[in-house]
């Protein structure tokens, strides 16, 4: 283990990793965008701050407790994680081997956006088994706050699609 | 900042989220179609979510915390406007209810975007994303019926005027009115009615719906000072029924 002074941010970003979205188990919390700073103090203290997806996302407790967990399994004593919106996630912050991670579990990436999410964007969902374009939007909720439920008419199957926000 | 005149925005709207989350959250398992079932289940969490934030704001601010202040007044101390307190009647009715207060819900949200109280316009820039899909998914519905059958357009028709009265309550002004216009905090119920109803209006316009003369109706006001219908107090009861068995329980 090492001391407590030689600690970098980018290894606590490592440590991390291991942290998933208990919704999306193949998704890490550093991938999905959540986690917008890490600092270590002269002391040695540790703040993680944390920014949730959804105003009202359940996961979201579960999320800050694993954190505190592979802190506090790491042997940083000294350590608070912050969950605030300081920092507003937007889909845009999940990385590219979160996306791809999505699409491996099945559900369609969001759509990269400018900011301004209307209707052209929420439909336009490129089907994760098939690729296809040819594509239709059923509704814009799903069985979680971040998704939405479409329709291939390619590959003939049902799909869920990482909402852009 | 005027600490009086911000509580009494967050209470209101917050209010108005929790009561009309838990209105939505009664049509799981009676949606007419299973995925509006999952529609007004998924509005409604986030309402409930949002309402948990605004409340975390005001527990910031020296108030009890979130579950004392959701499970332990009665109605009199709910600033919710009467209009979210009503009963959900048919889809007709629901429907009209989401598309009035979720048109209002978004252009509120996004002017606080624009607040001087950054806690606030922080929030309200993530809520502003999430209630773009309420706004958008009540329009998609509005312009469908709206334009459809007989039954269809006569039952929303019913349900547009007898909503009216009460959607015009919704913009009934704080006390403190002025004195959030004039710190920033909010631009105020008569902008934010304004811009309203030129997107009712807009929206309204594509279909066969008519829109009442809203000049020539009298707003049903009250709630923001806490005065309900007799329907708020029987929702309250049974909204915190499970935390009063044992308030002091850890989930």
């Amino acid at each position: 283990m090492s001391s407590v002074k030689d600690l970098e941010v980018s290894e606590i970003k490592e440590w991390l990793e291991e942290v998933k979205d208990p919704e999306i188990p193949v998704l890490s919390l550093n991938d999905l965008g959540v986690i917008t700073g890490i600092d270590v103090d002269s002391s040695g203290k540790v703040t993680v701050n944390m920014t949730p997806t959804f105003t009202g996302c359940p996961a979201m407790d579960v999320m800050q407790q694993d954190v505190k967990d592979v802190l506090v399994k790491k042997g940083i004593k000294d350590h608070e994680v912050i969950v605030s919106f300081k920092t507003q996630w937007n889909s845009n912050m999940i990385s590219e081997r979160g996306r791809k991670a999505l699409k491996d579990f099945g559900l369609a990436p969001p759509p990269e956006h400018n900011m301004i999410v209307d209707i052209d964007i929420i439909e336009r969902a490129s089907c994760p088994h098939c690729n296809s374009e040819n594509t239709e939007m059923k509704t814009p909720f799903g069985p979680t706050l971040c998704r939405s439920m479409h329709y291939c008419h390619n590959c003939l199957q049902a799909f869920e699609q990482f909402k852009p926000l | 900042m005027n600490q009086n005149a911000i509580k009494d925005l967050l209470y209101k709207m917050a209010d108005d989220q929790l009561i009309l989350g838990h209105k939505n959250s009664e049509w799981t398992g009676f949606g007419p179609l299973l995925e509006e079932d999952i529609a007004f289940s998924s509005m409604a969490q986030d309402k409930v979510g949002q309402s948990w934030q605004l409340y975390k704001i005001l527990n910031e601010l020296g108030e009890s915390d979130p579950d004392t202040v959701a499970f332990m007044r009665n109605a009199e101390q709910f600033h919710n406007s009467q209009f979210v307190e009503l009963p959900n009647g048919e889809y007709d009715f629901s429907l009209i209810r989401h598309f009035l207060f979720d048109t209002a819900e978004l252009i509120r949200f996004q002017m606080l975007a624009e607040s001087s109280f950054e806690t606030l316009a922080n929030l309200a820039k993530k809520i502003k994303g999430e209630t773009k899909y309420h706004s958008m998914h009540a329009n998609i519905w509005i312009k469908q019926l709206g334009s459809a059958t007989e039954e269809s357009i006569s039952r929303l028709q019913d349900s547009l005027d007898k909503s009216m009265p009460y959607a015009l309550g919704m913009f009934e002004v704080s006390e403190f009115e002025q004195d959030l216009i004039n710190e920033g905090l909010f631009a105020g119920e008569e902008a934010l009615k304004a811009q309203w109803k030129t997107k009712v209006t807009e929206v309204i316009s594509e279909t066969s719906l008519i829109l009442p003369d809203m000049e020539s109706i009298t707003p049903v006001y009250g709630g923001r000072y806490g005065k309900h219908t007799e329907h708020l107090q029987p929702l309250l009861t049974e909204m915190s029924e499970v935390f009063n068995v044992d308030p002091t329980a850890d989930w």
